[in-house]
């Protein structure tokens, strides 16, 4: 698909949430990719859960599994970005205050994807 | 004055909010999955929490597990749990909305009493299924 926007809206800006439709889309789309590794998260976790520290590192040290559970976070952050910016749309309406969370809540996601994906390297490496 | 959109220019009557409408199922479903929505925020730290508890190896993991494994931690791991189910039954309910399926009223608030009722049934069911011993599978 190119495009369903009209060259007119493209040059009129991107409506009141100075967005367009990218947010929700992005929400649509991480939400369709969280259902399969939602699942595959919860048959991970229950097969791990009772074992203990041994079995958790080698099933995480696969590369199958690490690159799974990366996307896992990757994508669930993302998605959690986006829930709480429309959190915040909702109840915070002073423009200072809005930017300030949209600041907290990227630098949230992009910090905790960040350690995720280095917890996932140290345990690759440590095995 | 779409480019100001935080200047108001009259004070504008407000919507009637949660103290004026009757509960309803399909209203209760959507406040339920914003608050499992900010739930599974604090779960997705967890996990993060989890996965570097694990990365520091032996004493890192103890120090995780000293934790996760009193009844407080099992209680909010059953709450995150329960989150993840409904948020996600939910989200694919809404994913059904978007494509233009279940608007119906009647349809609406039935699937709304379905997410709320497997939701528990897949939580309690997946406590039940580790708690006698059928995790554990991957090791």
């Amino acid at each position: 698909m190119s495009s369903l926007q009209t060259p007119l809206h493209k040059v009129q800006g991107l409506g009141a949430s100075h967005s367009g439709t990218g947010h929700f889309w992005r929400q649509r789309i991480t939400a369709v990719a969280l259902v399969p590794l939602g699942l595959w998260f919860a048959f991970a976790i229950v097969g791990l859960a009772g074992t203990n520290e041994v079995a958790i590192l080698s099933f995480l040290s696969h590369p199958w599994n690490a690159l799974l559970m990366a996307t896992f976070t990757t994508i669930l952050l993302y998605h959690m970005a986006l829930g709480l910016q429309v959190v915040v749309d909702d109840y915070v309406h002073r423009a200072g205050m809005k930017i300030f969370f949209f600041l907290m809540i990227r630098f949230l996601m992009i910090a905790t994807t960040i350690t995720c994906i280095l917890a996932l390297i140290r345990i690759a490496a440590s095995t | 004055m779409a480019d100001m959109p935080q200047k108001r220019a009259h004070e504008r009557p407000l919507s009637p909010h949660l103290t004026i409408y009757r509960w309803q199922v399909t209203m209760l479903a959507s406040i339920t999955h914003r608050a499992t929505g900010l739930a599974l925020m604090v779960g997705a730290l967890a996990l993060a929490w989890w996965l570097v508890s694990v990365s520091n190896g032996p004493e890192g993991y103890e120090s995780f597990m000293a934790l996760a494994n009193t009844p407080i931690g099992w209680l909010i791991l059953f709450g995150f749990t329960w989150s993840l189910s409904f948020h996600m039954l939910n989200g694919i309910r809404h994913l059904a909305w978007d494509l233009g399926y279940g608007f119906n009223k009647v349809t609406a608030t039935q699937t709304g009493t379905l997410v709320y009722v497997l939701s528990v049934v897949i939580a309690v069911g997946l406590f039940a299924f580790v708690w006698t011993g059928h995790g554990g599978y991957l090791q």
